[in-house]
Protein backbone atom coordinates (compact mmCIF):
# COMPACT_ATOMS: atom_id res chain seq x y z
CA UNK A 1 0.00 0.00 0.00
CA UNK A 2 1.22 3.27 -0.65
CA UNK A 3 0.81 5.87 2.16
CA UNK A 4 1.32 9.48 1.42
CA UNK A 5 2.82 12.04 3.91
CA UNK A 6 2.30 15.70 2.93
CA UNK A 7 6.07 16.62 2.76
CA UNK A 8 5.74 20.76 2.51
CA UNK A 9 6.97 21.16 6.26
CA UNK A 10 6.80 19.72 10.03
CA UNK A 11 7.82 16.25 11.06
CA UNK A 12 6.95 14.28 7.72
CA UNK A 13 9.82 12.09 8.46
CA UNK A 14 8.69 10.80 11.17
CA UNK A 15 4.99 9.73 10.44
CA UNK A 16 6.92 7.67 7.08
CA UNK A 17 8.91 5.62 9.22
CA UNK A 18 5.73 5.13 11.21
CA UNK A 19 4.36 3.87 8.16
CA UNK A 20 6.77 2.03 7.14
CA UNK A 21 7.00 0.16 10.49
CA UNK A 22 3.14 -1.04 9.73
CA UNK A 23 4.34 -2.24 6.59
CA UNK A 24 3.43 0.42 3.97
CA UNK A 25 5.51 2.14 1.46
CA UNK A 26 5.36 6.01 2.46
CA UNK A 27 5.33 8.46 -0.28
CA UNK A 28 6.41 12.27 0.83
CA UNK A 29 3.75 14.20 -1.33
CA UNK A 30 4.64 18.02 -2.60
CA UNK A 31 3.13 18.15 -6.36
CA UNK A 32 -0.29 16.85 -7.03
CA UNK A 33 1.25 14.32 -9.45
CA UNK A 34 2.62 12.16 -6.34
CA UNK A 35 -0.54 12.98 -4.71
CA UNK A 36 -2.20 11.23 -7.44
CA UNK A 37 -0.45 7.65 -6.42
CA UNK A 38 -1.12 7.60 -3.14
CA UNK A 39 -3.73 5.30 -0.84
CA UNK A 40 -4.07 7.58 2.10
CA UNK A 41 -2.62 10.33 3.12
CA UNK A 42 -0.84 11.61 5.80
CA UNK A 43 -0.68 15.37 7.32
CA UNK A 44 2.01 16.11 9.61
CA UNK A 45 2.61 18.07 12.56
CA UNK A 46 4.19 21.04 11.78
CA UNK A 47 3.48 24.76 11.54
CA UNK A 48 -0.69 25.28 10.22
CA UNK A 49 0.30 28.84 8.73
CA UNK A 50 3.36 27.65 6.47
CA UNK A 51 2.14 24.27 5.49
CA UNK A 52 -1.28 26.43 4.48
CA UNK A 53 0.84 28.29 2.19
CA UNK A 54 2.53 26.07 0.60
CA UNK A 55 -0.46 23.71 -0.09
CA UNK A 56 -2.10 26.74 -2.04
CA UNK A 57 1.68 27.46 -3.81
CA UNK A 58 1.49 23.76 -4.51
CA UNK A 59 -2.02 23.80 -6.19
CA UNK A 60 -2.79 20.76 -3.40
CA UNK A 61 -5.87 22.14 -2.44
CA UNK A 62 -8.39 21.05 -4.57
CA UNK A 63 -6.62 17.75 -5.47
CA UNK A 64 -7.09 16.64 -1.38
CA UNK A 65 -10.32 18.07 -1.11
CA UNK A 66 -11.33 15.91 -4.32
CA UNK A 67 -9.93 12.86 -2.92
CA UNK A 68 -11.05 13.13 0.55
CA UNK A 69 -14.43 13.93 -1.00
CA UNK A 70 -13.66 10.29 -3.03
CA UNK A 71 -13.15 8.32 0.21
CA UNK A 72 -8.90 8.42 1.12
CA UNK A 73 -8.63 7.65 3.95
CA UNK A 74 -6.43 10.77 5.82
CA UNK A 75 -4.85 11.18 9.18
CA UNK A 76 -4.03 14.22 10.72
CA UNK A 77 -1.96 15.43 13.85
CA UNK A 78 -1.77 19.02 15.78
CA UNK A 79 -0.92 21.44 12.54
CA UNK A 80 -3.04 18.44 10.19
CA UNK A 81 -5.78 18.82 12.36
CA UNK A 82 -5.85 22.21 12.22
CA UNK A 83 -5.84 22.49 8.29
CA UNK A 84 -8.29 19.41 8.25
CA UNK A 85 -10.89 21.49 10.24
CA UNK A 86 -13.52 23.41 8.96
CA UNK A 87 -13.31 26.20 11.30
CA UNK A 88 -9.98 27.74 12.70
CA UNK A 89 -10.48 30.30 15.03
CA UNK A 90 -8.58 33.48 13.29
CA UNK A 91 -7.53 31.84 10.63
CA UNK A 92 -8.79 31.00 7.29
CA UNK A 93 -9.67 26.80 7.17
CA UNK A 94 -6.96 25.25 4.20
CA UNK A 95 -8.76 22.29 3.48
CA UNK A 96 -12.59 22.48 5.35
CA UNK A 97 -13.16 18.66 5.86
CA UNK A 98 -13.57 17.58 9.28
CA UNK A 99 -16.73 19.42 11.24
CA UNK A 100 -15.10 20.75 13.70
CA UNK A 101 -14.01 24.17 15.27
CA UNK A 102 -10.48 24.70 16.68
CA UNK A 103 -8.37 26.91 18.31
CA UNK A 104 -4.49 27.12 17.83
CA UNK A 105 -2.14 27.51 20.21
CA UNK A 106 -4.71 27.04 22.65
CA UNK A 107 -2.76 25.50 25.89
CA UNK A 108 -0.50 28.24 26.00
CA UNK A 109 2.87 28.52 24.61
CA UNK A 110 5.86 26.52 24.66
CA UNK A 111 6.72 26.47 28.39
CA UNK A 112 3.19 24.85 28.73
CA UNK A 113 3.70 22.29 25.82
CA UNK A 114 3.24 18.45 27.81
CA UNK A 115 3.27 15.00 27.23
CA UNK A 116 0.73 12.85 29.53
CA UNK A 117 -1.08 9.68 28.63
CA UNK A 118 -4.65 9.72 26.70
CA UNK A 119 -6.97 6.72 26.76
CA UNK A 120 -8.45 6.67 23.52
CA UNK A 121 -11.34 4.27 22.20
CA UNK A 122 -10.40 0.53 20.81
CA UNK A 123 -6.70 0.84 22.09
CA UNK A 124 -5.83 -1.13 24.97
CA UNK A 125 -3.38 0.52 26.90
CA UNK A 126 -3.03 4.39 26.89
CA UNK A 127 -1.76 6.25 24.25
CA UNK A 128 1.31 8.37 25.40
CA UNK A 129 0.45 11.85 23.98
CA UNK A 130 2.85 14.79 23.36
CA UNK A 131 1.21 18.30 22.56
CA UNK A 132 3.09 20.90 21.38
CA UNK A 133 1.65 24.22 21.31
CA UNK A 134 -1.31 22.16 20.91
CA UNK A 135 -4.83 22.92 19.61
CA UNK A 136 -8.25 23.00 21.24
CA UNK A 137 -11.59 21.10 19.78
CA UNK A 138 -13.71 23.58 21.16
CA UNK A 139 -16.64 22.86 19.02
CA UNK A 140 -17.57 19.17 17.04
CA UNK A 141 -20.40 18.45 14.74
CA UNK A 142 -23.61 16.07 14.56
CA UNK A 143 -21.43 13.73 12.08
CA UNK A 144 -18.14 13.67 14.31
CA UNK A 145 -17.25 10.37 16.69
CA UNK A 146 -14.72 11.45 19.75
CA UNK A 147 -12.00 8.44 19.82
CA UNK A 148 -10.46 10.38 23.25
CA UNK A 149 -10.78 12.81 25.60
CA UNK A 150 -8.29 14.83 27.75
CA UNK A 151 -9.26 17.38 30.68
CA UNK A 152 -12.51 17.45 28.64
CA UNK A 153 -11.73 18.59 25.56
CA UNK A 154 -11.83 16.02 22.40
CA UNK A 155 -8.30 15.04 21.23
CA UNK A 156 -8.68 12.35 18.65
CA UNK A 157 -11.74 12.99 16.47
CA UNK A 158 -13.24 10.81 13.61
CA UNK A 159 -15.35 11.43 10.80
CA UNK A 160 -16.08 8.75 8.07
CA UNK A 161 -12.54 8.35 6.21
CA UNK A 162 -10.77 11.20 8.35
CA UNK A 163 -9.22 10.61 11.52
CA UNK A 164 -7.51 13.87 13.30
CA UNK A 165 -5.43 13.80 16.77
CA UNK A 166 -4.32 17.17 18.67
CA UNK A 167 -1.26 15.70 19.43
CA UNK A 168 1.68 13.37 18.14
CA UNK A 169 1.64 9.81 18.04
CA UNK A 170 4.46 9.48 15.51
CA UNK A 171 6.72 11.51 17.79
CA UNK A 172 7.33 8.53 20.34
CA UNK A 173 7.06 5.90 17.56
CA UNK A 174 2.85 4.99 18.72
CA UNK A 175 1.66 2.73 15.43
CA UNK A 176 -2.13 2.50 16.40
CA UNK A 177 -3.59 5.39 15.72
CA UNK A 178 -1.58 5.09 11.54
CA UNK A 179 -2.72 1.76 11.62
CA UNK A 180 -6.45 2.69 12.23
CA UNK A 181 -6.35 4.64 9.70
CA UNK A 182 -4.67 2.39 7.16
CA UNK A 183 -7.17 -0.31 7.97
CA UNK A 184 -9.62 2.20 6.32
CA UNK A 185 -7.95 1.57 2.81
CA UNK B 1 -3.77 11.97 32.97
CA UNK B 2 -1.06 14.21 34.46
CA UNK B 3 0.33 16.77 32.27
CA UNK B 4 4.37 16.76 32.22
CA UNK B 5 6.10 19.93 30.71
CA UNK B 6 9.45 20.35 30.07
CA UNK B 7 10.44 16.98 29.39
CA UNK B 8 13.63 16.66 26.98
CA UNK B 9 10.99 15.31 24.55
CA UNK B 10 8.60 17.76 24.43
CA UNK B 11 11.78 20.20 24.02
CA UNK B 12 13.03 18.55 20.93
CA UNK B 13 9.43 18.08 19.90
CA UNK B 14 9.09 21.02 18.72
CA UNK B 15 12.25 21.10 17.01
CA UNK B 16 11.12 18.48 15.08
CA UNK B 17 8.04 20.83 14.15
CA UNK B 18 10.11 23.45 12.86
CA UNK B 19 11.98 20.91 9.93
CA UNK B 20 11.61 21.81 6.75
CA UNK B 21 10.93 25.57 7.66
CA UNK B 22 12.55 28.86 7.78
CA UNK B 23 12.98 30.98 10.98
CA UNK B 24 13.98 34.17 9.88
CA UNK B 25 15.34 37.03 12.38
CA UNK B 26 13.27 40.07 12.97
CA UNK B 27 13.74 43.34 14.93
CA UNK B 28 10.30 44.39 15.31
CA UNK B 29 6.90 43.47 14.93
CA UNK B 30 6.35 44.75 11.19
CA UNK B 31 8.91 42.32 9.93
CA UNK B 32 7.25 39.64 12.15
CA UNK B 33 4.65 40.19 10.41
CA UNK B 34 6.24 40.00 7.16
CA UNK B 35 8.26 36.55 8.27
CA UNK B 36 5.04 35.15 9.11
CA UNK B 37 2.93 36.32 5.85
CA UNK B 38 5.83 34.82 4.08
CA UNK B 39 5.66 31.19 5.92
CA UNK B 40 7.96 31.57 8.35
CA UNK B 41 8.20 28.72 10.81
CA UNK B 42 9.18 30.84 13.27
CA UNK B 43 10.47 34.45 14.08
CA UNK B 44 13.70 35.42 15.98
CA UNK B 45 13.64 38.69 18.07
CA UNK B 46 16.13 40.53 18.14
CA UNK B 47 17.60 43.71 19.10
CA UNK B 48 19.87 44.75 15.46
CA UNK B 49 20.14 41.82 12.92
CA UNK B 50 23.47 40.09 13.30
CA UNK B 51 25.05 42.75 9.92
CA UNK B 52 24.65 45.67 12.06
CA UNK B 53 25.99 44.37 14.99
CA UNK B 54 28.96 43.30 13.64
CA UNK B 55 29.22 46.69 11.55
CA UNK B 56 28.21 48.93 14.76
CA UNK B 57 30.62 46.74 17.40
CA UNK B 58 29.91 47.14 21.12
CA UNK B 59 28.28 44.82 23.52
CA UNK B 60 25.36 43.34 21.73
CA UNK B 61 22.75 41.60 24.23
CA UNK B 62 19.25 40.09 24.89
CA UNK B 63 16.86 42.14 23.26
CA UNK B 64 14.27 44.41 25.09
CA UNK B 65 11.86 43.22 26.70
CA UNK B 66 9.58 45.10 25.76
CA UNK B 67 10.40 44.55 21.73
CA UNK B 68 10.29 40.77 22.72
CA UNK B 69 6.61 41.59 23.69
CA UNK B 70 5.69 43.30 20.72
CA UNK B 71 6.82 40.41 18.31
CA UNK B 72 5.03 38.13 20.43
CA UNK B 73 1.77 39.83 19.93
CA UNK B 74 2.10 40.36 16.63
CA UNK B 75 2.64 36.49 15.31
CA UNK B 76 0.73 32.97 15.71
CA UNK B 77 3.77 31.72 15.13
CA UNK B 78 6.56 30.30 17.44
CA UNK B 79 8.85 33.01 18.71
CA UNK B 80 12.92 32.78 19.56
CA UNK B 81 15.14 34.61 20.95
CA UNK B 82 19.00 35.11 21.95
CA UNK B 83 20.93 35.20 25.21
CA UNK B 84 24.31 35.52 24.88
CA UNK B 85 26.49 32.88 26.20
CA UNK B 86 26.37 31.85 29.77
CA UNK B 87 23.86 34.59 30.56
CA UNK B 88 21.77 32.37 32.59
CA UNK B 89 19.88 35.03 33.95
CA UNK B 90 18.82 36.30 30.42
CA UNK B 91 17.31 32.96 30.16
CA UNK B 92 15.77 33.09 32.62
CA UNK B 93 14.02 36.11 31.67
CA UNK B 94 13.33 35.34 28.49
CA UNK B 95 11.64 31.77 29.72
CA UNK B 96 9.21 34.22 32.12
CA UNK B 97 8.46 36.37 29.58
CA UNK B 98 6.86 33.38 27.41
CA UNK B 99 9.13 32.65 24.33
CA UNK B 100 8.94 29.13 22.96
CA UNK B 101 13.36 28.80 22.12
CA UNK B 102 15.99 30.61 23.51
CA UNK B 103 18.65 30.76 21.00
CA UNK B 104 22.30 31.11 23.31
CA UNK B 105 24.22 32.83 20.32
CA UNK B 106 27.27 33.48 19.20
CA UNK B 107 25.94 36.36 17.49
CA UNK B 108 25.74 38.49 21.18
CA UNK B 109 28.99 39.56 22.86
CA UNK B 110 29.60 36.56 25.31
CA UNK B 111 28.81 36.78 29.14
CA UNK B 112 31.47 34.18 29.95
CA UNK B 113 34.25 32.81 28.46
CA UNK B 114 34.40 29.41 30.25
CA UNK B 115 30.79 27.60 30.66
CA UNK B 116 27.67 27.86 28.79
CA UNK B 117 24.08 27.72 30.51
CA UNK B 118 23.03 24.72 32.04
CA UNK B 119 19.94 24.37 29.79
CA UNK B 120 18.58 21.23 31.32
CA UNK B 121 17.53 23.88 34.52
CA UNK B 122 15.07 25.52 32.42
CA UNK B 123 11.24 24.09 30.77
CA UNK B 124 11.87 26.19 27.88
CA UNK B 125 13.73 24.89 25.00
CA UNK B 126 17.67 25.98 23.90
CA UNK B 127 19.26 26.03 20.10
CA UNK B 128 23.08 26.29 20.43
CA UNK B 129 25.15 26.49 17.49
CA UNK B 130 28.12 24.07 16.82
CA UNK B 131 31.44 23.94 13.91
CA UNK B 132 31.77 20.40 14.22
CA UNK B 133 30.03 17.18 16.14
CA UNK B 134 32.19 17.49 19.02
CA UNK B 135 30.72 21.05 20.28
CA UNK B 136 26.82 19.55 18.99
CA UNK B 137 27.28 17.23 21.32
CA UNK B 138 28.84 19.43 23.99
CA UNK B 139 25.77 21.25 24.04
CA UNK B 140 23.30 18.83 23.93
CA UNK B 141 24.91 17.14 26.69
CA UNK B 142 24.25 20.53 28.26
CA UNK B 143 20.46 20.23 27.77
CA UNK B 144 20.46 21.56 24.14
CA UNK B 145 17.05 20.30 22.41
CA UNK B 146 18.36 21.62 18.61
CA UNK B 147 21.12 22.76 17.28
CA UNK B 148 22.27 24.97 14.42
CA UNK B 149 25.62 24.99 11.88
CA UNK B 150 27.44 28.31 13.36
CA UNK B 151 28.08 29.20 9.86
CA UNK B 152 29.68 33.16 9.89
CA UNK B 153 26.90 35.12 10.77
CA UNK B 154 25.85 39.04 9.01
CA UNK B 155 28.18 37.81 5.85
CA UNK B 156 25.56 36.76 3.42
CA UNK B 157 28.75 34.32 2.92
CA UNK B 158 27.43 30.70 3.03
CA UNK B 159 30.86 29.27 2.74
CA UNK B 160 31.03 28.90 6.35
CA UNK B 161 27.74 26.68 7.33
CA UNK B 162 29.01 24.68 4.53
CA UNK B 163 32.33 24.08 6.10
CA UNK B 164 30.26 23.17 9.46
CA UNK B 165 27.85 20.95 8.28
CA UNK B 166 30.57 18.98 6.05
CA UNK B 167 32.93 18.78 8.89
CA UNK B 168 29.57 17.63 11.03
CA UNK B 169 28.64 14.90 8.55
CA UNK B 170 32.62 13.88 7.85
CA UNK B 171 32.34 13.14 11.70
CA UNK B 172 29.25 11.32 11.90
CA UNK B 173 30.59 8.87 9.32
CA UNK B 174 34.01 8.60 10.89
CA UNK B 175 31.82 7.38 13.91
CA UNK B 176 29.53 5.36 12.08
CA UNK B 177 32.42 3.06 11.02
CA UNK B 178 34.32 2.12 14.47
CA UNK B 179 34.75 -0.56 16.22
CA UNK B 180 33.03 -0.85 19.68
CA UNK B 181 37.18 -0.25 21.70
CA UNK B 182 37.29 3.25 19.74
CA UNK B 183 34.59 5.18 20.72
CA UNK B 184 36.20 6.12 24.44
CA UNK B 185 39.04 7.23 22.19
CA UNK B 186 36.87 8.89 19.48
CA UNK B 187 34.85 10.78 22.39
CA UNK B 188 38.29 11.79 23.83
CA UNK B 189 39.28 13.44 20.31
CA UNK B 190 35.59 14.94 19.91
CA UNK B 191 35.77 15.80 23.57
CA UNK B 192 32.09 14.75 23.68
CA UNK B 193 30.40 12.33 25.92
CA UNK B 194 30.74 8.84 24.84
CA UNK B 195 27.17 7.59 25.28
CA UNK B 196 26.26 10.38 22.88
CA UNK B 197 29.00 9.38 20.41
CA UNK B 198 27.14 5.75 20.33
CA UNK B 199 24.04 7.07 20.11
CA UNK B 200 25.35 9.11 16.56
CA UNK B 201 26.80 6.03 15.52
CA UNK B 202 24.06 4.29 15.94
CA UNK B 203 21.59 6.45 14.25
CA UNK B 204 23.71 7.99 11.73
CA UNK B 205 22.83 11.36 12.25
CA UNK B 206 22.49 14.07 15.44
CA UNK B 207 20.10 13.11 18.43
CA UNK B 208 18.64 16.43 18.01
CA UNK B 209 17.43 18.98 14.99
CA UNK B 210 20.16 20.43 13.05
CA UNK B 211 19.07 23.49 11.59
CA UNK B 212 21.92 25.65 8.85
CA UNK B 213 22.65 29.21 10.33
CA UNK B 214 25.35 31.94 9.51
CA UNK B 215 25.37 33.38 5.37
CA UNK B 216 21.98 32.32 4.09
CA UNK B 217 21.42 34.82 2.01
CA UNK B 218 19.32 33.22 -1.22
CA UNK B 219 17.15 30.84 -2.12
CA UNK B 220 19.76 28.92 -3.75
CA UNK B 221 21.97 28.98 -0.28
CA UNK B 222 18.59 28.00 1.19
CA UNK B 223 18.67 24.30 -0.66
CA UNK B 224 22.16 23.96 -0.98
CA UNK B 225 22.26 23.34 2.78
CA UNK B 226 19.37 21.51 2.90
CA UNK B 227 20.61 19.29 0.30
CA UNK B 228 23.80 18.91 2.30
CA UNK B 229 21.44 17.46 5.07
CA UNK B 230 20.02 19.96 7.64
CA UNK B 231 16.66 19.99 8.78
CA UNK B 232 15.53 23.65 8.27
CA UNK B 233 17.29 26.97 7.55
CA UNK B 234 17.83 30.18 10.03
CA UNK B 235 18.17 33.68 8.14
CA UNK B 236 19.42 36.13 10.04
CA UNK B 237 20.64 39.30 8.32
CA UNK B 238 20.02 38.03 4.84
CA UNK B 239 16.14 39.07 4.25
CA UNK B 240 15.74 42.18 6.34
CA UNK B 241 19.15 43.56 4.67
CA UNK B 242 17.85 42.64 1.25
CA UNK B 243 16.37 45.27 -1.13
CA UNK B 244 12.65 43.39 -1.98
CA UNK B 245 12.29 41.66 1.66
CA UNK B 246 8.79 39.76 1.54
CA UNK B 247 9.73 38.44 -2.09
CA UNK B 248 12.96 36.86 -0.37
CA UNK B 249 11.66 35.51 2.10
CA UNK B 250 8.54 33.86 -0.04
CA UNK B 251 10.92 32.17 -2.38
CA UNK B 252 13.47 30.94 0.34
CA UNK B 253 10.32 29.51 2.50
CA UNK B 254 9.74 27.76 -1.08
CA UNK B 255 12.75 27.20 -1.76
CA UNK B 256 13.67 25.36 1.88
CA UNK B 257 10.49 22.61 0.62
CA UNK B 258 11.06 22.17 -2.73
CA UNK B 259 14.66 22.02 -2.31
CA UNK B 260 15.77 18.69 -4.58
CA UNK B 261 13.44 20.39 -7.28
CA UNK B 262 15.61 22.65 -9.66
CA UNK B 263 12.29 23.64 -11.89
CA UNK B 264 10.76 24.78 -8.67
CA UNK B 265 14.64 26.73 -6.90
CA UNK B 266 14.41 28.52 -11.04
CA UNK B 267 11.28 30.20 -10.65
CA UNK B 268 11.39 31.43 -7.19
CA UNK B 269 15.05 32.92 -7.95
CA UNK B 270 13.68 35.50 -10.42
CA UNK B 271 12.51 39.15 -9.35
CA UNK B 272 14.37 38.99 -5.81
CA UNK B 273 16.20 42.16 -6.35
CA UNK B 274 19.07 42.79 -4.86
CA UNK B 275 20.25 40.30 -2.40
CA UNK B 276 22.27 41.76 1.00
CA UNK B 277 26.04 42.59 0.35
CA UNK B 278 28.29 39.97 1.06
CA UNK B 279 31.82 39.87 2.87
CA UNK B 280 34.95 37.23 2.01
CA UNK B 281 35.11 35.59 5.33
CA UNK B 282 39.45 36.35 4.17
CA UNK B 283 38.73 39.71 4.42
CA UNK B 284 37.32 39.63 8.30
CA UNK B 285 40.31 38.40 10.02
CA UNK B 286 40.23 35.84 12.96
CA UNK B 287 39.35 38.38 15.74
CA UNK B 288 35.79 39.59 13.60
CA UNK B 289 34.94 35.96 13.16
CA UNK B 290 31.88 35.34 15.27
CA UNK B 291 31.93 31.02 15.13
CA UNK B 292 34.96 30.81 17.65
CA UNK B 293 32.40 32.92 20.46
CA UNK B 294 31.84 29.53 22.92
CA UNK B 295 33.80 26.20 22.61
Amino acid sequence: MKAGVLALQGDFREHAAVLAALGATPIEVRTPEELARVDCLVIPGGESTTISKLARSAGLVDPIRERAAAGMPMLGTCAGMIVMAKRVIGLEPLLDLVDITVRRNAYGRQVDSFEADIAVEGVDHPVRAVFIRAPIVEEVGPGVRVLAEHEGHPVVVEQGNLVVASFHPELVGETRLHAYVLEKV
Amino acid sequence: MERETGTFRVKSGLAEMLKGGVIMDVTNAEQAKIAEDAGAVAVMALERVPADIRREGGVARMADANKIEEIMRAVSIPVMAKVRIGHFVEAQILQALGVDYIDESEVLTPADEEYHIDKWAFTVPFVCGARDLGEALRRIAEGAAMIRTKGEAGTGNVVEAVRHQRTMLRQIAWLQGLRPEQFVAAAKELGAPVELCRMVAEQGRLPVVNFAAGGIATPADAALMMQLGVDGIFVGSGIFKSENPAARARAIVEATTHYNDPDVLAKVSHGLGEPMPGIDIKELGEEALLQTRGW
